[in-house]
């Protein structure tokens, strides 16, 4: 081969030698498909050229919330011009189960349904339209049964589609019986619609020895591998996944993108030809599963000084009419029932309802918020009863750092930083100082009112299925010095892929142009877990830095043979390698090694360290590490309407060794604004027959460019790596920040307290609408026109 | 034939389905993708494009949403689109504003984005030196990201507005202007694939023969009512007339006592009229819908649709507006509270239409307050609207006019509350007592947007709002007005 290597002096390298890589980690580098996205030529499933001859694929659903399928009629399907199938359960060839842990969950109904949205036949014709008209003219008739549509009532009932679990530290019923005080309540919290701005998307090519290459919008290659190999009734070997990039996942395509993959499989093997499937946003909104709707029952016993004695707290997950991920989710809010607080005596019952609805589903948290939202509330109600400030009822109930910091499940909570933090945030926000204003304004104002609230945020680290805590990678060094990096990790908007490419940068010491980021592949990587629980860059960026490290370790090897100098002789930097006293090009030395046949690409992998858990005592180390956080927002609440503004918040966020600060603070004030959207305006609406009302944006409203806070502060944590052994030290980042949202609807609910003096917590369930803050408001009003009365008018006899 | 630019290419297009909008033209006919669809109802803006149109001798950009906009609209138009922005290979400033901020994660909502922007930078006035994040606000409210919070989008405005040049755009401009001007309309455009038929005249009285020999037709304005019909209901409209060309209705004329509104004026046509005058209804218009709506959505459309949650309908109510019919050459004028006679259900005859809608002007003696509730305070539908207009004279109520929008199913005023405030003094006893007779008014409706007990508490709520702000006009009374 040729040898076209630029050739510097001797000088010259060792100037650049002496500079530090511009794009290397900790760099600001800008997201690798900005460009791309800002011009319209980043490529999305929907956009990719389509094949000739491809069909397009709509799924019929039920419009029964619980039902006998009586009979499926698919001819006047075919009376339309362009079908070329109508398929129904029947129809498909292996078998028809995509639950992704546990079966429940057909790729379209047999025999029964479940939920109003259920795919009951697919239509494929050749437009999307086509399909739709034909797919309405099939003749389907049900034999109603009785739905369960609330949530209360299946956990009355004990409706349950998974068993109910429990962690248990002491004895809770004594410490309960035996504190100074105790408070019991309630709460609903809402779910939440994904609303990732491309819906789902799968696009099928058969190939030969019936096989398919799908392209699909999808965190969770491998599992849409599997379950396309399953329905097909073929080997995993047949079969590729191809996934550039996600136009926004937040969870919603974990277990969720495999619908219409295995749609698109089941025509393709069917029909011989290509196919898509891409749902409208009502069909994705109907269809699809959600966050978690919980119900929270508690009873909390604690002293004076609002320090909890003891706690019992019961959470039902709202989990639809199948369990999918529900096992995790509700386990998950169960280890964060705690947030960042010492429960004390503790009993935490996680319960799993069954309900004809949407089979809900992972969400950025994954249960977490639900169960922080629970503490959090708590900690208000502590604080409102003693008449205390609610942030010094959190500060006095912080995990401590020698004593105190065994969780509910026995993990010790190491190098908590939320002391420090917390004080610094406090310092910033110049809490106690608008407090005082805040006070001096509501006295003031009689319709408007300010809130104020600093809540903190620890958010465990790790799969909570421990098996999951494993990435993998592929990197090759090509000839002229180019790489070529491919990982298990899924691009869905986070930055994912820049990072990953930052960390094999700051391996080689070259610049990230000349990496080239591939999309995920299950041909080049492998049994790759999903691309969730926060853990993409810990798990995939080990990875990679471990098969760049193995092509590393090769190239110091034959450098060392080849100009017979000790391997610590050698050192890259910026692009140039150091041979003791000589120095060269990464480019020439591969060249170099290239002739000296040295194997250029390698594999990488990485599994999570230290972590265990045993969940039949509900007792271990679940978690590598935890992520730190803490926001201080301020609200201004209108009591007439219920409607308030978003007007200040200060987030301090633990990130550890940021690989890339600029990405770092886009997933900490985009994770803090979607978790405020959840606590807010974003209400899903069932009417009584189990449909969703709230079915498109014209209902269900996400958070505008109105609703962010008119001053919004975003710090990371300086100077603090991650002490746990991560990716040069940084921490993840995907989820932890969505629940500094929660400071947001305490500081509304702190707002509507003002109009009881702070004495009362007025009962908001989430989301915090203005008509449930209203609601809270008539509640306060009432009480303080109670407690003004005269006494004499107090004890008069009923 | 309907003939128009794609960027500088021109497109003359005669067999098309009319009920084709803009998007799929973009993306399943011109096989350009870089335009997204993210709900096909207007809502989240990820479809935006920039339309360049003729105004006078000057060409003007606006935004809109390609999803709800039928291919006929863009007659005698410019249709730039996201791909069009980037120049010899070099991004467009905003664009490069958008990557230097770090404007965008998953990229999907970031082609709207860029092309809202876009027309942002665009309407700035050149040589302007200031920066008014207001207009930005305005600018995105219809555009909605669900990764980044927002923050780096509104640094990327900023600094696009701030780092305004000149691009291609201007370098092309007379060429631009000159193949606008000859591709103008100059007669009845019609564009038919053999069965469905769009037909766009260019005079009133054009308008009015065609509809009286087709009153079937649908009459299409800015369609982002009626495009819904095809895009999520899966209609078809085998005949639509769009007024969307015809000059004499997209007027707003000034006159001694009155604004009259061309019934096909798009809302941010209307709004420096109605703002000077109202107020209260400039603030409201800005929170109706988003830019991309307004741009495109008409006053006419707004009534004409007879929704029950239409937030123009209650204001004009309230302030006694007019509207003017008109079929084949008669014309009549009617209250426009006597137009809207139920749930969609107006008194407009078939083939008649809206030709103008008539705004008296504000007097010294009256009062006007207009209030808007919903669960986001930008483009989204009201649980509750209402408007009170109020002529007070020596402290007594003379005449009462309340209308409220979400509380029935119609726009109405309401009788009872009116007729307790008529001849009362403007004191709180009387406004209690308004309040109370809201309850004999209206019976509202549960539904997904708010209860019937929320929407009846927050109506009187909104009768002592307009109470106080009066009585006490240094009190805090709006959470809208923190910006």
């Amino acid at each position: 081969m040729s040898n076209h290597v630029t050739t510097r002096t001797q000088e010259e390298i060792a100037a650049l030698f002496t500079e530090d890589l511009i794009t290397g980690v900790g760099k600001s580098v800008k997201h690798d498909s900005a460009p791309k996205h800002v011009s319209g030529e980043a490529v999305y499933v929907d956009d990719r050229l389509e094949f000739p001859n491809q069909l397009h694929i709509y799924a019929r659903m039920s419009d029964r919330a619980h039902a006998r399928i009586a009979r499926i009629d698919t001819a006047p399907c075919y009376e339309v011009p362009g079908v070329a199938i109508a398929i129904t359960a029947q129809d498909v060839p292996g078998q028809l189960d995509i639950g992704a842990v546990l079966p429940g969950d057909p790729l379209l109904a047999d025999g029964k349904v479940e939920y109003i949205g259920q795919p009951v036949i697919a239509v494929a014709a050749d437009s999307l339209e086509t399909a739709r008209k034909a797919a309405m003219a099939a003749i389907i008739e049900y034999e109603d049964l009785e739905p369960v549509l609330d949530v209360v009532d299946a956990l009355h009932k004990k409706h349950f589609v998974l068993d109910s679990h429990t962690h248990k530290r002491g004895d809770s019923a004594t410490a309960l019986a035996s504190a100074p005080r105790r408070l019991q309540g309630s709460l609903h919290i809402g779910g939440q619609e994904h609303f990732y701005l491309e819906t789902q998307v799968s696009s099928v090519m058969p190939t030969e020895d019936g096989g398919m290459i799908v392209y699909t919008s999808t965190q969770n290659p491998t599992e849409v591998q599997k379950l396309v190999a399953e329905v097909l009734g073929v080997s995993m070997n047949k079969i590729v996944i191809d996934m550039r990039r996600m136009g926004g996942g937040f969870g919603g395509k974990e277990t969720q993108a495999a619908g219409p993959a295995c749609m698109c499989a089941v025509i393709a093997h069917l029909t011989g030809r290509p196919t898509k499937m891409r749902l409208p946003r009502m069909e994705d909104m109907t269809m699809t599963g959600k966050r978690h709707p919980f119900y929270v029952e508690y009873d909390v016993g604690f002293d004076d000084d609002g320090l909890l004695h003891g706690i019992e707290i019961d959470l039902a997950g709202n989990c639809g009419y199948s369990p999918d991920l529900s096992g995790s989710i509700v386990d998950r809010a169960m280890f964060h029932s705690d947030n960042a607080y010492y429960l004390g005596d503790a009993t935490i019952n996680g319960h799993r309802c069954k309900t004809n609805l949407a089979s809900n589903t992972a969400y950025r948290g994954f249960g977490g918020p639900q169960g922080m939202v629970a503490i959090e509330e708590i900690m208000d109600a502590v604080a409102r009863e003693l008449g205390k400030d609610p942030l010094e009822v959190r500060k006095r109930n912080y995990y401590g750092k020698t004593e105190r910091n065994v969780t509910h499940y026995y993990q010790t909570v190491e190098h908590n930083m939320l002391e420090e933090m917390t004080a610094e945030l406090e310092a910033s926000s110049e809490y106690a100082k608008r407090r005082e204003e805040i006070s001096a304004f509501n006295a003031a104002n009689p319709i408007l009112k300010k809130g104020l609230a600093l809540t903190p945020v620890k958010f465990g680290i790790s799969f909570t299925a421990s098996f999951l805590n494993q990435g993998g990678a592929l990197v090759h060094v090509y000839t002229d010095g180019s790489i070529h990096l491919n990982h298990g990790g899924t691009e869905m908007g986070q930055g994912l892929n820049t990072k990953v490419a930052q960390v094999v940068a700051e391996v080689f010491q070259v610049d990230i142009e000349r990496i080239q980021i591939t999309a995920t592949n299950t041909d080049k990587v492998p049994n790759t877990s999903p691309t969730a629980a926060s853990s993409g860059t810990d798990l995939n960026g080990k990875a990679a830095q471990n098969a760049a490290q193995t092509i590393k370790q090769r190239l110091v090897e034959f450098a060392a043979r080849k100009w017979q100098i000790f391997e610590e002789d050698i050192e890259f930097k910026n692009g140039q390698v150091r041979l003791r006293d000589q120095y060269i090009s990464f480019d020439e030395l591969i060249q170099q090694a290239y002739f000296g046949q040295v194997s250029l690409s390698s594999t990488g992998f990485y599994r999570t360290p230290k972590i265990y858990y045993d969940r039949s005592q509900a007792r271990g180390r679940p978690f590598y590490y935890f992520a730190y956080g803490a926001a201080c927002s301020e609200v201004i609440v209108d009591t007439l309407t219920g409607e308030y503004k978003m007007l200040r918040s200060d987030i301090l966020h633990d990130v550890g060794a940021s690989l890339n600060p600029a990405i770092d603070i886009g997933q900490v004030e985009g994770g803090f604004v979607q978790g405020l959207g959840w606590l807010t305006m974003e209400e899903l609406v069932w009417n009584d027959k189990g449909k969703l009302m709230t079915n498109g944006p014209a209902s269900y409203k996400i958070p505008a460019v109105a609703d962010m806070p008119l001053d919004l502060r975003v710090k990371l944590v300086e100077n603090r790596k991650n002490p746990e052994d991560t990716v040069f030290h940084s921490k993840a980042v995907g989820e932890p920040p969505f629940m500094l949202g929660i400071s947001v609807w305490c500081a509304i609910k702190d707002a509507v307290a003002s109009l009881a003096d702070y004495r009362a917590q007025p009962q908001i369930d989430a989301p915090a609408t203005p008509e449930r803050v209203l609601w809270g408001v008539e509640q306060m009003r009432k009480l303080k026109q109670a407690a003004s009365k005269p006494a004499a008018t107090q004890t008069t006899p009923a | 034939m309907i003939q128009f630019l794609l960027n500088r290419e021109l497109r003359s297009e005669q067999t098309l389905d009319p009920n084709t909008t803009v998007l799929q033209y973009l993306r399943e006919h011109r096989g350009k993708t870089g335009t997204k669809e993210g709900c096909a109802s207007g809502d989240c803006g990820a479809c935006t494009v920039v339309v360049g149109e003729l105004v006078g001798d000057r060409l003007r950009y606006r935004t809109l949403n390609s999803c709800l906009t039928f291919v006929c609209a863009l007659h005698g138009k410019q249709l730039i689109t996201v791909e069009d922005l980037k120049h010899q290979g070099q991004l467009h400033s905003v664009q490069q504003a958008m990557v230097d901020c770090h404007g965008s994660q998953c990229g999907f909502c970031t082609p709207g984005f860029v092309m809202s922007l876009f027309a942002l930078q665009k309407n700035r006035g050149d040589g302007v030196q200031t920066y008014d994040p207001h207009q930005t606000h305005e600018a995105l409210a219809g555009n909605l990201c669900r990764c980044t919070g927002y923050r780096p989008i509104l640094e990327a405005a900023e600094q696009a507005c701030c780092a305004k040049q000149p691009d291609q755009f201007d370098a092309r401009e007379a060429g631009t202007i000159a193949q606008l001007q000859r591709i103008a309309p100059r007669e009845t455009a019609e564009l038919s694939d053999g069965e469905k038929r769009s037909l766009s005249p260019l005079t009133v009285a054009d308008l009015a023969e065609l509809y009286a020999a087709n009153p079937q037709a649908r009459l299409l304005a800015g369609g982002t009512d009626l495009a819904l019909e095809v895009t999520q209901f899966h209609r078809e409209l085998p005949v639509m007339i769009h007024v969307g060309q015809i000059t004499e209705m997209k007027q707003v004329q000034i006159t001694d006592r009155h604004i009259e509104i061309g019934a096909a004026a798009p809302l941010t046509d209307c709004y420096a009229a109605l703002a000077a005058e109202y107020p209260d209804f400039g603030d409201l218009l800005q929170r109706f819908a988003s830019l991309q709506i307004r741009n495109q959505g008409t006053l006419g459309g707004n009534i004409g649709n007879a929704s029950p949650i239409g937030d123009a309908p209650p204001l004009l109510i309230a302030l006694g507006a007019e509207v003017v019919l008109r079929k084949g050459d008669v014309s009549r004028t009617l209250p426009l509270e006597d137009y809207f006679l139920d749930y969609k259900v107006t008194a407009r005859q078939p083939g008649e239409f809206i030709e103008q809608i008539i705004v008296p002007r504000a007097t010294p003696d009256r009062l006007f307050r207009a209030y808007k509730v919903s669960k986001r305070l930008d483009d989204d539908i009201s649980a509750v609207c209402a408007a009170f207009d109020l002529k007070i004279t020596d402290g007594m109520i003379a005449d009462a006019r309340v209308a409220f929008g979400g509380m029935a199913a119609i726009p109405k005023r309401a009788a009872a509350c009116e007729a307790t405030l008529n001849g009362a003094p403007w004191n709180q006893q009387t406004v209690e007592a308004a309040c109370e007779a809201l309850a004999e008014d209206f019976t509202p409706l549960t539904d997904l947007r708010a209860s019937r007990e929320y929407r009846l508490l927050v109506a009187q709520n909104l009768l002592r709002k307009c109470f106080l702000e009066q009585h006490a006009p240094k009190t805090e009374t709006r959470v809208t007005a923190y910006v």
